[in-house]
């Protein structure tokens, strides 16, 4: 979206409110909902508003990749986690007040550290209050942003995804287990099966002999 | 009549584009619609002459065509009848499912290109747009069978979570080759590559690919033979049996919504989209035949959705861990390797990489 008339600049402003709106709304419903299932549809909820936010900014790429990766994989693998686990409420409320102390004390770092960076740092060449440069129509977001990955940062790149691929043997590696007297079908043996094992042609007579 | 229709293109372009678009909108949801309506007495029919019945034969619209009018009878039926909200369900969950299974299915054809001119939006990410869309298809899925409070929609809900996750992975990989061939994610520049007749489409060149897209694609949306989110014979009807009336025709309407979907992305990622398939060809290739347009699209959409009910009428269904299994060790492995072949074939410039606006 180019905001160039004023029309569309109030427009963009309204858009930005109410996802934001829409997004503190689903991230408070994370913590208060009593359901863990529906702890994880606000936090998806949450994700489809965020990515919104990034498309108002022009970061398609971003926004996409928001969606596919968390909402389309890795949320639907939480919900699958929590749906099968039988999550007794109770037990887990035990103890709320007598750690939440440690809660308030996290939420406090967490908002010193945000204020911290954008006070020293301050927006990064941001105007606030009017947006980002929009960039002309042909700007391909994915574009620049491979051509960066792969060139600039190509050695930070392929170490995040070194250690995403041990980290996936390792998790394999934890729960792989042998367990001794467990059924089930040796696929290769199935396959490698001829019908001269199994069927026997015989031939009968027709005629019962008298 | 020549200058009516003048008149009124003139007119089109004095309403705001963004009513334009509105209206595009509308139009295409609608056809989609309709088109689903009439897939369902297509594949009732075809599936009939397979079987050497005559499918149904008994509604007519006008006196037209036996049978023509079954879909229309079918959603008559399902609108009037109760839907039922099963006692212990989580209400709101289970009437928001179907609609969450529908939007993506509807939502994806805002990117793809009907013909040269006609697409809603010429997103630069379009491909992503969709990867991304289709995954999302599964909550309206997971969702159902959850909120249901049933064992079986349950046990259909988990199989089929499984299942897309899997297939997604060799989809989007598949995918991949396609982006690697085009040197684009919009899809209108994606069948811009593909000009120059039916050996020049990605399926010559990208054969594996197209054969792991399209079996995924069948996976995707739980299409017999890989159907097991609702085999029938094992847990009734899967993650939708709580449903009744119009809720569960909203579960049939997006099952055979994404089914177009896919055949349609089959047509525009590997059989060059709107174009002709005898463009620059001797004696026919400068007719009017070898013009690029929607009928071209239709044609192709048409032929990969007679393979879906093709597929229906004659596998027998996968056991479930062979689906696994076929998805992680075959579908994933094959694109692997031939992005591996691509590559080299884009290093000494054969195939798609050899043409001239390439470099």
């Amino acid at each position: 979206m180019h905001p160039t008339g004023e029309t569309e600049a109030v427009l963009v402003q309204i858009l930005f409110y109410l996802f934001a709106t829409l997004l503190v709304a689903g991230a408070l419903g994370v913590i208060t909902a009593r359901n863990p299932v529906y702890s994880v549809l606000f936090l998806v909820f949450s994700f489809i508003n965020s990515a919104a936010i990034w498309l108002l900014v022009e970061a398609e790429f971003l926004a996409i990749v928001l969606v596919l990766v968390y909402v389309g994989a890795v949320m639907v693998l939480f919900l699958f986690v929590v749906m099968m686990l039988d999550i007794n409420l109770a037990e887990i409320r035990q103890g709320f007040t007598r750690f939440a102390w440690l809660g308030w004390i996290t939420a406090a770092a967490v908002i010193v550290e945000i204020v911290g960076v954008i006070w020293g740092h301050g927006l990064g060449g941001v105007d606030v209050g009017r947006g980002f440069v929009s960039e002309p129509a042909n700007y391909s977001n994915t574009l620049e942003l491979g051509r960066v990955l792969y060139t600039r940062y190509a050695y930070p790149f392929e170490l995040a995804g070194v250690l995403l691929v041990v980290a996936i043997v390792a998790a394999i590696a934890l729960t792989l287990r042998h367990r001794p007297g467990m059924k089930a079908q040796d696929v290769s043996r199935q396959v490698a099966v001829r019908a001269k094992d199994r069927l026997r042609v015989v031939k009968v007579s027709a005629e019962k002999r008298s | 009549m020549h200058t009516t229709i003048h008149h009124l293109l003139a007119l089109w372009a004095t309403i705001p584009e963004i009513v334009r678009t509105l209206v595009w909108i509308l139009i295409i949801t609608i056809g989609v619609i309709l088109c689903v309506a009439f897939l369902t007495l297509w594949e009732r029919k075809v599936i009939g002459w397979m079987q050497l019945r005559r499918g149904p034969n008994r509604v007519r619209i006008f006196g037209l065509l036996p049978g023509l009018g079954q879909p229309f009878a079918d959603v008559f039926k399902l609108l009037t009848k109760e839907v039922v909200v099963p006692s212990g369900s989580s209400k709101f969950l289970f009437r928001i499912a179907p609609a969450l299974a529908l939007v993506p299915a509807l939502a994806a054809w805002a990117v793809i290109p009907l013909s040269p001119e006609l697409v809603v939006s010429k997103a630069n990410a379009g491909l992503l747009y969709l990867l991304a869309l289709s995954s999302m298809g599964v909550y309206g899925i997971i969702l159902a069978g959850w909120s249901a409070n049933s064992k079986y929609a349950m046990l259909g809900a988990m199989r089929s979570a499984a299942q897309m996750l899997a297939y997604e992975i060799a989809m989007g990989f598949a995918l991949v080759g396609v982006l690697m061939a085009a040197g684009s994610m919009n899809l209108g520049q994606i069948v811009q590559h593909q000009q120059g007749g039916f050996l020049a489409w990605n399926w010559f060149w990208l054969f594996p690919m197209f054969v792991v897209y399209f079996i995924a694609g069948v996976a995707e949306t739980n299409r017999a033979p890989f159907d097991v989110a609702e085999g029938e014979s094992e847990i009734v009807a899967g993650f939708h049996v709580e449903y009744s009336g119009i809720a569960f025709a909203l579960f049939f309407l997006a099952e055979y919504a994404n089914m177009i979907l896919i055949s349609a992305l089959t047509a525009v990622f590997f059989f060059g989209g709107w174009l002709s398939p005898v463009a620059g060809y001797p004696l026919i290739g400068h007719t009017f035949l070898a013009d690029p347009s929607f009928f071209w699209l239709g044609l192709k959409v048409f032929c990969a959705l007679f393979l879906f009910l093709w597929f229906r009428a004659t596998f027998p269904r996968y056991r479930y861990d062979q689906i696994m299994r076929l998805g992680w060790k075959a579908l994933i492995p094959v694109t692997l390797v031939w992005i591996g072949v691509e590559m080299v074939m884009a290093a000494i410039h054969i195939g798609p990489w050899a043409r001239p606006w390439f470099h």
